[in-house]
């Protein structure tokens, strides 16, 4: 495989740029409400639940479960050298993300496989979260 | 009952369904509306009322001044694309009932295998339907990066937290292609008219998202065009064509809910938005599930009309694979479903052939008639009507 990478940068919007941002860090991140201390995503420009625009981001433990999953065969995925298995996973802190899962035979994939965050390039020099199996050698 | 004197559906009228029209979406649109108000007995010039949803290419206006339409008095466009295409039988209800429009029509037109392709990738830069303000569907951006680029991704990756936890395989689904192949083998206007397909064929067909959809889980792309005339139902009484009331029609678009990156609501294994739904039109119309005797649901993908026989109450929470194993939503079943094909075999006019099959099923005027029909459901999942007699 080559060492370039392939896969599609991240959409930047004026209300995620922050995630992304963190995500060229290694960092996983999230969006808090200032006001009401709660979690958000995806991102948004106002607290659905206080209305406050305050808000922050906050860096994310990066350890969840699996909660669905897929692997896109056709048409192949663009972007990527082989279908890459996407997940839904649910981080311990009450978010949702989409993301991939690496390192895993699909075959052993089951809801509630618990993962926890990597970091994967892309073509444009930038970085996406990904998810491992908890505890595996990086 | 609606609290206005009623509306009624008084015309519908369709293009033929290819993978190559030849003619633009705009000239798909007019044709199919004139062929509505023929079937009414309406002269185009007299519409009043235009209403679609987004995604459609037609402008307004455009259609207007195609048909000759002499004085337009309300036009809008509904947000959720596909799921929108019901709401367009209620936004037409709410219309006439309140006195804006008389003569509403409802379209979408598509040259959506010519033209272009929902079924292929989209990745940024651009993201081609995913950042259109009203699609519904700006966390899409969240799923491109990680290859999860077309609709049948997006809706494998919403539906395979609920097929495991119901033990629901992709063997089951074929129930649901195997049966409306059947029923798109007999109808002369379906693309798979005599063309039906065994479990084997979809279990051999190739997989486009593992481990939920095969080829033969997903609906076509098509080109064609669709259209409605709603009006008031007492003006429908002296129409061409014995009327068909809309006994109910309503959205629901719950909390934490999108439109296809559907991943955020508490509870995956449900379906809230049809539940929201079933709840308003059950209510509205005085009627339950028992009294359907068809159903027509949006099949994009075989998993959305599991999950709407549990949202729409026609089996309990996850029993729908038993329910379509059973063979009740054949012709001769307890609720036949999609009995023109629906999106899978008769054509992908983004639900809007759905409506129209409705219509005929209540006019005892369709190609697979079922015996006796007194109320249809038809559901987009984010909006749903129950048509009935007048």
């Amino acid at each position: 495989m080559s060492d370039t990478p392939i896969r599609p940068d991240p959409v930047y919007t004026a209300d995620a740029a922050f995630f992304w941002e963190a995500a060229d860090r290694s960092e996983l991140s999230c969006e808090r409400c200032t006001d009401c201390a709660r979690l958000r995503h995806p991102p948004r420009p106002m607290c659905p639940w206080c209305r406050s625009t305050a808000r922050e981001a906050v860096r994310l433990s990066g350890r969840g479960r699996v909660l669905s999953w897929i692997v896109p065969r056709h048409p192949a995925p663009i972007g990527f050298a082989e279908s890459p298995v996407v997940v839904l996973v649910a981080l311990e802190e009450g978010i949702r993300l989409v993301s991939n899962l690496e390192g895993v035979d699909p075959e052993r994939i089951a809801i509630g496989l618990p993962v926890e965050v990597a970091f994967a390039p892309t073509r444009g020099g930038h970085a996406v979260p990904v998810f491992r199996p908890a505890g595996s050698a990086r | 009952m609606s609290r206005g004197a009623g509306a009624a559906i008084a015309g519908i009228g369709q293009t033929e369904f290819s993978k190559n029209s030849g003619r633009s979406e705009l000239q798909l649109a007019a044709e199919s509306a004139c062929a509505a108000l023929q079937d009414a007995g309406i002269d185009p010039a007299d519409v009043d009322g235009m209403i679609t949803f987004t995604l459609d290419s037609s402008d307004e206006i455009g259609l207007a001044r195609c048909l000759g339409v002499r004085d337009l008095a309300y036009a809008t466009r509904i947000p959720g694309g596909g799921a929108a295409s019901v709401a367009t039988v209620a936004q037409a209800m709410a219309v006439v009932e309140a006195g804006l429009a008389e003569i509403v029509l409802i379209w979408r037109a598509m040259n959506e295998r010519s033209a272009y392709r929902f079924g292929q990738p989209i990745v940024p830069p651009g993201g081609g339907l995913v950042n259109v303000a009203g699609a519904g569907t700006g966390s899409l951006l969240w799923c491109m990066p990680f290859g999860a680029q077309t609709p049948a991704s997006w809706e494998a990756l919403a539906s395979q937290h609920y097929m495991a936890t119901f033990g629901v395989t992709n063997r089951d689904l074929a129930h649901v292609s195997v049966a409306q192949r059947r029923h798109a083998a007999s109808n002369p206007a379906a693309w798979f008219y005599k063309r039906p397909i065994t479990l084997e064929d979809h279990q051999q067909s190739r997989w486009i998202v593992e481990p939920v959809l095969r080829l033969l889980d997903c609906c076509q792309e098509s080109d064609g065009g669709v259209a409605l005339v709603v009006t008031s139902l007492e003006r429908a009484r002296d129409l061409r064509q014995p009327p068909v009331r809309i006994l109910a029609a309503a959205q629901s678009i719950p909390a934490e809910v999108e439109v296809i990156s559907n991943y955020y609501h508490a509870d995956l294994t449900a379906m809230p938005e049809a539940m929201g739904t079933a709840r308003r039109i059950y209510e509205r119309s005085g009627l339950t599930p028992a009294d359907m005797q068809v159903a027509m649901l949006y099949d994009a993908f075989t998993p959305q009309v599991l999950r709407q026989l549990e949202g729409f109450g026609f089996c309990g929470r996850g029993e729908a694979k038993d329910f379509v194993r059973d063979g009740n939503i054949e012709l001769g079943g307890r609720l036949p479903v999609n009995t023109n094909g629906g999106l899978i075999g008769e054509a992908y006019i983004h639900g809007m052939n759905n409506i129209t099959e409705a219509v005929r099923q209540v006019r005892g005027t369709a190609v697979n008639q079922v015996p006796k029909v007194e109320h249809v459901l038809v559901s987009c999942a984010m909006a749903g009507a129950i048509l009935g007699r007048a």
